[in-house]
Formats: C-alpha cells, sequence, structure tokens
C-alpha cells in the first residue's frame, strides 16, 4: 500500500466514522423511543416492525439509488447516505428495545405496579435498566452492519472509506480496494469490540 | 361501613369467562382474611382488585369505604403492601433497595429509609449487615420471599395482600416463615389478605377463611368452624388433610 496513501486514509476513515456516528445517533434517537412506544401500543407493533423490516430487505445499493430522486432527503452527498444508513440501522435497536422492554419478568412489573410505580418510573427505573443490555445489543449489531453498509455512501458522493473501494473497483487496483476495505474491518472489529465491553458491564441484572 | 376492604356484588368476566360471580365480602380491620379456593376459583382475580391491578366489571370493591375505581391508583397501591409467589425483587437492587423502594417513591430521607429497611429485614429474620448489600440472585428462595414481606411493610401499609407467597418455598421453610408471618401479624396488627390454595395454611393463618368455587363464594368462616362445615367443596379441601385431623377437628402439627 503506497505510504503516501496514508494521510487521506486517515481523513476518509474520519469522514467515515462520522457518518456513523451521525447515523447511529439518529437511529438510536428514533429507534429506542419507538420502541418503548410499541411496548405500550401492541396495535402499532406490526406496522413500526413491519417498516423497519422491509427496510432492511432493500438492497442496500438500490436503497441509496432510490433516495436520489426523493426532495428535501435526497440527491447526491453525505445527506442522503446518512438517511439509508438510518434506515438500516433502525431495525435491530427496535427490535432489541422491544424484546429487552418485554423480556422483563413478568412478576418484576407486577411488583412494581403493585408498589405504586408510576407508568414512568415503572420505565426509567425498572424496564430501561433491565433491558439495557438487549438495547446495548442492538445498537452493537447496527452499528458493526453500519460500519460495513457506510462504504457504498461512496457511490452517491457520501465520502468515507468507500471512495478507495468504488475507485479501486474502477481502475481495478486491489492496493486501493484494500486502502478503503482493511481500515473499514478494523473499524468495525473495534466498534464491536468496544460496545461488548459497554454491554458487559451492564450484566448486573 | 367499618370494613376496611368490601366487594360488592362484584363480577368480572374476561373473553367470555366469567371468573368472579355476585363476589360479596367484607374484611374488618385487623382480621388475616384467607381466600381459599382451587387454580382457577377466582381467588387471585378478588385479590387483584383490592390493590387496582383489576377492575371489576360489574359490582364495587370498597377500600376504606371508596370503591377503587375512584382511588387515585398511585395512592391506593403505596397503601397496600403486595407480596406474590414469584416475589418479584428488583434484580438490579440490592436487598435494602428492593425494602425501601415504597419509602423512596414517597420521598422518604435516606437516611429514614435506611435505618427503615435494617429494621425490616431484622424484623423478618434477615441481618442486615449480612444481607442488605446483596442482590436477590445471591439469596435463597426463602430468603427472598423474606425481603418480599420486608418490602410489602415498608412504608407501614394498613392492608398487606399475599398472593400465595409461600407456595413455591420447601415445606420446612415454609413452615419457617408461615410461624414468622403469625409472629409478626400479632406484634403489628394489620389487616392481610391472603391467597392460598393450600387447606392447612388457611387453618393455620386465617382468622376467617372465605372459599371460593367457580368465582363464588362457598363458605365463610373461622378456621375451627370452618373444619366442622359440611358441603361437597369444603369436604373436598378437608379431605386433603385427611386422618391429619384429630378427633376435634383439629389439625394434628
Amino acid at each position: 500500500m503506497p505510504a503516501g496513501l496514508l494521510p487521506e486514509i486517515g481523513e476518509r476513515a474520519l469522514e467515515h466514522l462520522l457518518l456513523v456516528a451521525v447515523s447511529l445517533g439518529i437511529a438510536t434517537g428514533i429507534g429506542i423511543p419507538a420502541g418503548i412506544l410499541i411496548t405500550r401500543r401492541a396495535a402499532l407493533r406490526g406496522w413500526i416492525v413491519g417498516f423497519a423490516n422491509v427496510m432492511q430487505t432493500v438492497p442496500s445499493l438500490a436503497l441509496f439509488g432510490f433516495l436520489i430522486p426523493i426532495p428535501l432527503i435526497g440527491g447526491i452527498g453525505e445527506r442522503t447516505a446518512i438517511v439509508a444508513l438510518v434506515l438500516y440501522a433502525l431495525l435491530p435497536i427496535l427490535r432489541n428495545t422491544l424484546a429487552g422492554i418485554l423480556g422483563v419478568d413478568a412478576a418484576v412489573r407486577e411488583s412494581a405496579v403493585a408498589m405504586g410505580m408510576t407508568p414512568r418510573q415503572l420505565l426509567w427505573q425498572v424496564e430501561m435498566p433491565l433491558a439495557a443490555r438487549t438495547i446495548l445489543t442492538g445498537v452493537r449489531v447496527a452499528t458493526v452492519a453500519t460500519v460495513g453498509t457506510a462504504t457504498i455512501a461512496a457511490a452517491i458522493g457520501g465520502g468515507g472509506l468507500g471512495v478507495f473501494i468504488f475507485a479501486g473497483i474502477y481502475s481495478v487496483n486491489t492496493q486501493l480496494i484494500l486502502a478503503g476495505a482493511l481500515p473499514a474491518a478494523i473499524l468495525a472489529l473495534a466498534a464491536d469490540g468496544g460496545l461488548g465491553w459497554v454491554e458487559r458491564r451492564f450484566s448486573l441484572a | 361501613m367499618s370494613a376496611l376492604v368490601a366487594f360488592r356484588n362484584v363480577s368480572y368476566r374476561i373473553g367470555g369467562r366469567e371468573i368472579l360471580r355476585d363476589f360479596n365480602l367484607e374484611i374488618d380491620a385487623g382480621e388475616t382474611l384467607v381466600l381459599l379456593g382451587r387454580s382457577g376459583s377466582g381467588k387471585t382475580t378478588a385479590l387483584k382488585m383490592v390493590n387496582g391491578l383489576i377492575f371489576p366489571t360489574s359490582g364495587q370493591v370498597l377500600v376504606e369505604g371508596k370503591a377503587t375505581s375512584e382511588w387515585d391508583r398511585i395512592r391506593l397501591r403505596r397503601r397496600i403492601g403486595y407480596v406474590i409467589q414469584d416475589v418479584g425483587l428488583f434484580p438490579h437492587f440490592t436487598v435494602a433497595q428492593n425494602v425501601g423502594l415504597v419509602p423512596r417513591l414517597e420521598g422518604w430521607p435516606p437516611e429514614k429509609i435506611e435505618t427503615r429497611a435494617e429494621e425490616l429485614l431484622r424484623s423478618v429474620g434477615l441481618e442486615p449487615r449480612q444481607f442488605a448489600a446483596r442482590r436477590p440472585r445471591e439469596l435463597s428462595g426463602g430468603q427472598r420471599q423474606r425481603v418480599g414481606v420486608a418490602r410489602a411493610l415498608a412504608a407501614d401499609p394498613p392492608l398487606l395482600l399475599f398472593d400465595e407467597p409461600f407456595g413455591a418455598l420447601d415445606p420446612i421453610t415454609r413452615l419457617e416463615i408461615q410461624r414468622q408471618f403469625l409472629a409478626l401479624r400479632e406484634s403489628l396488627g394489620k389487616t392481610a389478605i391472603f391467597v392460598t390454595h393450600d387447606v392447612r395454611e388457611a387453618v393455620t393463618l386465617g382468622t376467617r377463611i372465605g372459599l371460593l368455587k367457580d368465582g363464588r363464594l362457598d363458605t365463610l368462616a373461622a378456621p375451627g368452624e370452618f373444619l366442622r362445615t359440611r358441603g361437597a367443596e369444603v369436604e373436598a379441601f378437608l379431605a386433603v388433610l385427611g386422618e391429619r385431623r384429630d378427633h376435634a377437628g383439629r389439625v394434628a402439627p
């Protein structure tokens, strides 16, 4: 790998991380509250999980493509890439929030209600602490997947490590492909390890 | 109107099934009323109506003279201790935090909560220095249920509800904890409603026994009288005691 590429790899890796961080921030910000909502409203559950499921089944390259013509959220560039990445990251976070909260022991929940906890106290003092580990697993799975998927953002001008990969593919240059793929793999492993560590710290309950 | 809890013509239907039918019962302050019955007889449903976990389809449950539907549910529940078979201790809280939960929700100062938790742990036979900082998973089944009882007593509620609290314990532990229950009842003078399917437990712990059958009150009697009552369902329960009844109709220990 040509040493001259190193500064650019660093720059693209930062860009990549930023894409992932912003997308995950938004996906978590939507996914956790939506997950909590559907533990309370069973009628909405099918619709919301269904939507997230469908989003996940669309091939990623196609999803990026579909978004381009859409006004406001579409077009070429980072914004469109972030929208697509958020849609992908949503499902694991949503599903694990739902599973984590519904997985709280029925006797524990019944006790909490019978002791006179308000719905809000039940959520913050009992359900969320006990679901935290499962929810974090969802965030970790979403993060690792997003680090990989974010390489495709380069196809619509979103930047990141995918820039090397696409350039490498077009110029049939394996070294260039590796300049994008290797750091992306390292980032994914680091995210997995780091979040896994945080998760284990939540294994008290 | 002196009854602490009163069921007035209470019926409860769910999914086309009648769990309680025209159920009437008054519980006076200071007594331990045992609701005895088979699985599905409606005893747990009746119990959960007292602290507003379930509301009647028709009729009323009055607590301190006021219908549960008129009570602020949160206030009502914090005035009533609740102990269930699966205990339901909060696994992420220590024993002391579990016991101090209702006082904390009620905004007691931390030192007072701590003192109260220690006092209660001692009263159920758990040495605070040894147990206060443990997590529920580090306790045996009997110890957990003791913590459950201490938690229910924490804010000094006038009324306690027990839903087969000792059903999952081994016979020896159960006997110990029943004795402790009787001693606590003597010293605290609380009113309790106690659900069980164990007729021996009913006779040991109750000041009155209400036998439920198919959602109706079949028999209501003090333990001594209950043992002499004739009737298909009473006799079905008494048959469980078998030859353990001596000639006076009392349960042999």
